[in-house]
């Protein structure tokens, strides 16, 4: 109770139900946390599913993982990693009360995922003109059957556009930090969001560090 | 104590009215009200769709509704059921009501969550409800492929995005539970004094939190295959129709635990109070609870036992099948040993709570016997499976919850149901359950299969006492509508601690204030000591 | 009025699953009855008799935790010792045992004798011989179960699975769909009809002959035109299918795997997920031209061009050296 007393109760934005601000910040930081883990256990199974078939049809699987253009995706691999740096490096300008510095790392990482995002349109575009878009139009030369071909591209196109939407949500979360940044609302005391939709950036991007060399580079050196 | 001076009191319920105040209401104990009247809904809804299955087992020709309708009743009857109304009930009102007030906190960690979780159950119903009546759905609760994906004709896509979002009504309110529960408690409760009922709750959060999103994703592939074709599961595009069931077992068992722990957690609150002394064995009690959380994600595969699974594997899930059952047993075991030297109440929470021992006794051991790998393989797919798992949830679950509202409707509502109603109601749902129930273990064990509407003559005798017990529970279920609903104008007025339990929820006026707690409580004291409720207590015993 | 309430027992697992019931039983009983009667005896004798009292508070004894987890592990012990054992066998066809091949659809059973003939959704089988289904479905899943006989196995699109029984009583048993398969899944019945040894004789040397399966496969495989790849002697683009059935194949990834009916029918339908090793993936899918029972056919036409003199078995070993030219193959059994 004493703690509130020291600062004007708006720019803590203590809610009602906690206590002090410190029991505000760590039930937000445990929270995002464990939605972390709900998220892992959401990507795991189809992480699992992709394993399954991967052993059951690991020679198909190796084609169609050559198919795809590997230094797209490192280049994509690349661009999160930076955005990944620019967000600490958010979150570090905030927790030191850096208003015009957390402002400009926020628009970098916003710009990074927005261009992750339009080099994952670009990718699927090219899947489209290749027709490996699973459906109707499905064609993998070099398969005879075309099942465990499709079956790899629908994995790609569901891990993928699954952590693309993830990404979209991220990029929607960036902006409202930015309108809130831009409004002055962070301060060194209070920062939580930020700090939060730090921890969720980073998960996305670890998603896509596992996504993208088990998508894209198996057996390459078989090539 | 009369009316009106109640009235003037300032509570959770009168504290701003119209619909605004509710809908928009970030306070838990509004919130599990509309939780409550939701689930009530499908309970309803469900239990039509029962009505109608066990009126057209009357006979063993099909000839009340044809073999399409049937089919999608049994299927809607496990959908509401299971997802509409099991897997929310206890957490998502009782323990949205009391989890804050028994931990002494005004509230869960995220209250605005909390009331999304509502919307998201309530938008997912409404997909389910849309699907239910646009034509219904008929892949059976349990979604199988290939013919949930290829070959079924019905409002699949529109069923699996009602659960898909209604799951995320369950991890967000397991998230909100197990930030709480570290964060939000008071001064001086420590862990292992926390009621038994906040431990149960914990450990479904941890399933919820961890289950869920496995069964979302399954559906999210159910819905593309089924959308776009792709073989996932299509054996003819190379797909494995095997992988569904073990993704959406993965899920599904471990949820039959999200439905029976809360129960269980109510019936250590009822038993330490009827009996006036703490649950025997507590911190076992507590430990068990998340025993059963863990150990509960790695039986899966007992789904699976004549699936084509390896016969290996089947090895390991029986063997840790029955791992899993142990912590249950100690949990019976303990409840009983409380009743020993206890001053035993018999208040219609007790009669409840009594009913759910023995039945969920005999539904618990019955899954001993389906944990048995040759035993399983005759019983499988036959209605020894359906009275197994409806022991433990009717009999078990159902039961629970009618005891835990019952027990806590004073502090809810700050009236006092009709008693005597209430202890005939439960004898009537005792008595209706097993007629119900107990002769489909024969029926099973004779081999009568699940979902089916035709029947050899030779098991009609069986199905018709199962219908007469139904009609009888029916009624039993629908008591308690009526008086619950009659005591919140007639009851009697209720005092804070009727039945003089501890736990701080009872420390507050029923019903309790919008903030719960004038000032953060400073406890003191273990759980259950009821030395300091007792006033001038003899001792006994 | 009689009330069945026990089903018949009519195969050679039928008693002992019957046994592990009643072992089932007892212990629930056991512990049933304690619960309900220490509940009973507890609830009535310390029973509230006035308001204000306030028992002693027993909070725990170690002793009585570890007794009662140990002593129902124990039990559940043997429960899961007893079922897997069952199980076991139950997954362990006798090598002797008489094949019939199983094809379920939407919503009825079609099932084949090696001699050829075809029932549907009846099987008759003689009593005191084992038989093995070897079964697969061409649309959802089902499920084969005979409650008399306590056996019972899913029926899955794409996959072959197995189960055995020996009947041993004559009779007529039910014979249920247990794995919901859509509309008429409570129709997709019918009767296995177990007969004494002779009488199953004079119902399989009467009726219509169809020719055995292995005569069917051979003709289904001149008529696809088999034989141009696989030559007999492994002279074709194609490795020989002599012998083949039951021998380990190498494939050209290195791993080693069994040539059973499941990769037979794997490499008639998907013919490029295994190479043999020294061989390139030429083989086009035979998936669409051939019909379930197509391939079964074919199964048991190769399982019949074994190298070596009649080996134990129902169908007499062949040598078959030129496929391609029609053999007329003796039909007594």
């Amino acid at each position: 109770m004493a703690e509130q007393a020291h600062a004007p109760v708006e720019s803590l934005a203590l809610r009602e139900q906690f206590n002090t601000a410190e029991q505000q910040k760590e039930s937000s930081t445990f929270g995002m946390w464990v939605f972390l883990i709900t998220e892992v256990m959401f990507f795991g199974g189809m992480f699992l599913a992709y394993t399954v078939y991967r052993n059951t049809y690991p020679v198909v699987f190796g084609m169609a993982s050559t198919s795809l253009t590997a230094w797209i995706g490192a280049l994509n691999t690349a661009v999160l990693l930076c955005s990944s740096f620019t967000m600490v490096m958010a979150v570090r300008a905030a927790q030191l009360g850096r208003r015009k510095a957390l402002i400009w790392f926020l628009i970098l990482t916003l710009l990074l995922g927005l261009v992750f995002l339009g080099v994952k349109a670009y990718e699927w575009n090219q899947k489209f003109v290749e027709h490996h878009i699973p459906g109707a139009h499905f064609y993998f030369e070099g398969a005879a059957e075309q099942g465990p071909a499709q079956l790899f591209f629908s994995l790609y196109f569901a891990m993928t556009g699954l952590h693309a939407l993830h990404m979209v949500v991220g990029a929607g979360i960036l902006s409202w930090l930015l309108y809130h940044a831009v409004r002055g609302r962070f301060t060194a005391e209070y920062m939580t969001p930020v700090d939060i939709a730090g921890l969720y950036w980073h998960f996305v991007d670890i998603i896509w560090i596992f996504l993208f060399p088990l998508l894209y580079l198996i057996d390459r050196h078989m090539r | 104590m009369n009316t009106a001076a109640i009235e003037t009191q300032e509570n959770y319920l009168n504290a701003g009215y119209g619909l605004k105040s509710w809908l928009l209401t970030k306070d838990h104990k509004r919130i599990a009200i509309l939780y409550l009247i939701t689930i009530t809904i499908f309970f309803f809804i469900g239990g039509i769709f029962a009505s109608l299955i066990r009126i057209e087992l009357l006979t063993p020709q099909g000839n009340l509704v044809s073999s399409e309708t049937y089919n999608k009743l049994f299927t809607m009857h496990g959908i509401a059921m299971i997802f509409f109304f099991l897997i929310p009930s206890i957490p998502a009102t009782l323990g949205n009501f009391f989890l804050p007030m028994m931990i002494g906190a005004r509230d869960l960690a995220f209250p605005r969550i909390n009331l999304l979780s509502w919307y998201l159950l309530v938008i997912g119903g409404a997909f389910a409800l849309f699907a239910m009546l646009a034509g219904g759905v008929d892949t059976g609760w349990t979604f199988y492929t290939p013919y949930s994906t290829t070959y079924s004709n019905t409002w699949v896509i529109a069923t699996a995005l009602g659960i898909f979002v209604s799951g995320f009504s369950s991890i967000l309110t397991g998230l909100n539970f197990i930030v709480t529960v570290h964060r939000m408690r008071a001064p001086g409760m420590t862990w292992f004094r926390m009621p038994l009922f906040v431990w149960a709750n914990y450990a479904t959060a941890v399933i919820q939190v961890l289950g869920t999103p496995v069964v979302a994703v399954t559906l999210v592939l159910v819905f593309c295959e089924r959308a776009f074709h792709i073989g996932i599961f299509d054996p003819a595009l190379g797909g494995d129709p095997v992988l569904f069931q073990h993704m959406f077992w993965f899920y599904s068992h471990p949820a039959v635990y999200i439905m029976v722990l809360p129960a269980m957690g109510v019936i250590s609150e009822i038993i330490s109070v009827f009996s006036r002394k703490p649950i025997f064995g507590y911190h076992f009690v507590a430990f068990s609870s998340m025993a059963i959380a863990v150990i509960g994600f790695l039986v899966w595969g007992h789904h699976l036992f004549v699936s084509t699974q390896s016969v290996y594997a089947g090895l390991v899930f029986s063997f840790l099948s029955y791992f899993v059952a142990i912590p249950s047993a100690v949990k019976v075991f303990n409840w009983t040993a409380t009743l020993y030297k206890g001053s035993i109440s018999f208040a219609t929470p007790m009669l409840y709570a009594f009913g759910f021992i023995g039945l969920f006794t005999i539904g618990g051991l019955t899954g001993l016997f389906v944990a048995s790998l040759g035993f399983d393989v005759h019983v499988t797919d036959t209605y020894f499976v359906v009275a197994h798992f409806h022991y433990v949830m009717v009999g078990g679950t159902i039961m629970a919850f009618l005891g835990g509202l019952h027990y806590w409707w004073p502090k809810i509502t700050g009236r006092m149901y009709p008693e005597n109603w209430a202890k005939l109601s439960a004898a009537i749902i005792f008595v209706g359950f097993n007629l119900t129930f107990f002769p489909q273990f024969i029926l099973g064990y004779m081999g009568m299969p699940r979902r089916y509407h035709v029947y050899p003559d030779e098991f009609q005798v069986l199905h018709v006492l199962s219908t007469a017990g139904a009609s009888v529970l029916a009624i039993g279920y629908l008591f308690p509508m009526f008086y619950f609903m009659w005591s919140l104008r007639y009851g009697a007025v209720a005092s804070a601690n009727p039945w003089g339990a501890t736990g701080l929820e009872w420390t507050v006026p029923s019903p309790p204030p919008v903030h719960n707690f004038d000032e953060i409580p400073v406890v003191t004291h273990e759980a259950y000591d009821y030395s300091t409720v007792v006033r001038e207590g003899v001792e006994v015993g | 009025m009689k009330i069945p309430l026990f089903p018949e027992s009519a195969s050679n697992f039928a008693p002992d699953v019957d046994h592990l019931l009643f072992y089932l039983v007892a212990v629930s009983v056991f512990f049933t009855v304690l619960i309900f009667a220490s509940i009973f005896y507890f609830a009535i004798r310390y029973r509230r008799r006035s308001d204000n009292e306030l028992p002693k508070p027993i909070h725990a004894s170690l002793v009585l935790e570890i007794a009662w987890s140990v002593i129902p592990f124990g039990l559940t012990m043997v429960m899961f010792a007893w079922g897997a054992n069952i199980f076991f066998k139950e997954s362990r066809p006798p090598k002797n045992a008489m094949q019939i091949y199983v094809v379920a659809k939407q919503w009825m059973w079609k099932l084949q004798h090696m001699e050829g003939q075809r029932e549907i959704n009846e099987l008759h089988i003689p009593v005191g011989r084992p038989v093995k289904l070897t079964m697969t479905s061409e649309d959802a899943i089902h499920s084969f179960f005979v409650p008399a006989f306590r056996t019972k196995q899913d029926v899955v699109p794409g996959r072959y699975s197995t189960t055995w029984f020996t009947a041993t009583k004559p009779g007529k048993y039910h014979l249920f769909c247990a794995e919901y398969c859509g509309t008429k899944h409570s129709g997709m019945t019918g009767w296995i009809y177990a007969m004494e040894p002779q009488d199953y004789q004079a119902w399989l040397s009467g009726g219509r002959s169809f020719g055995s399966l292995a005569e069917n496969g051979e003709k289904l495989f001149q008529d696809l035109a088999c034989g141009n790849c696989h030559k007999a002697d492994g002279s074709g683009r194609c490795p020989s299918l002599v012998g083949l059935y039951g021998r380990s194949v190498q494939l050209a990834d290195g791993r080693y795997v069994n040539a059973d009916e499941a990769y037979l029918r794997e490499s008639i339908l998907q013919p490029n997920a295994k190479i043999v090793a020294g061989y390139q993936p030429l083989m086009p899918t035979f998936q669409g031209q051939v019909t379930e029972e197509g391939v079964l056919e074919l199964i048991e036409y190769i399982k019949s061009l074994a190298p070596a003199p009649a080996g134990a078995g129902t169908t007499p070993a062949e040598i078959n050296v030129n496929p391609g030219v029609a053999t007329a193959a003796p039909s007594n059994r």
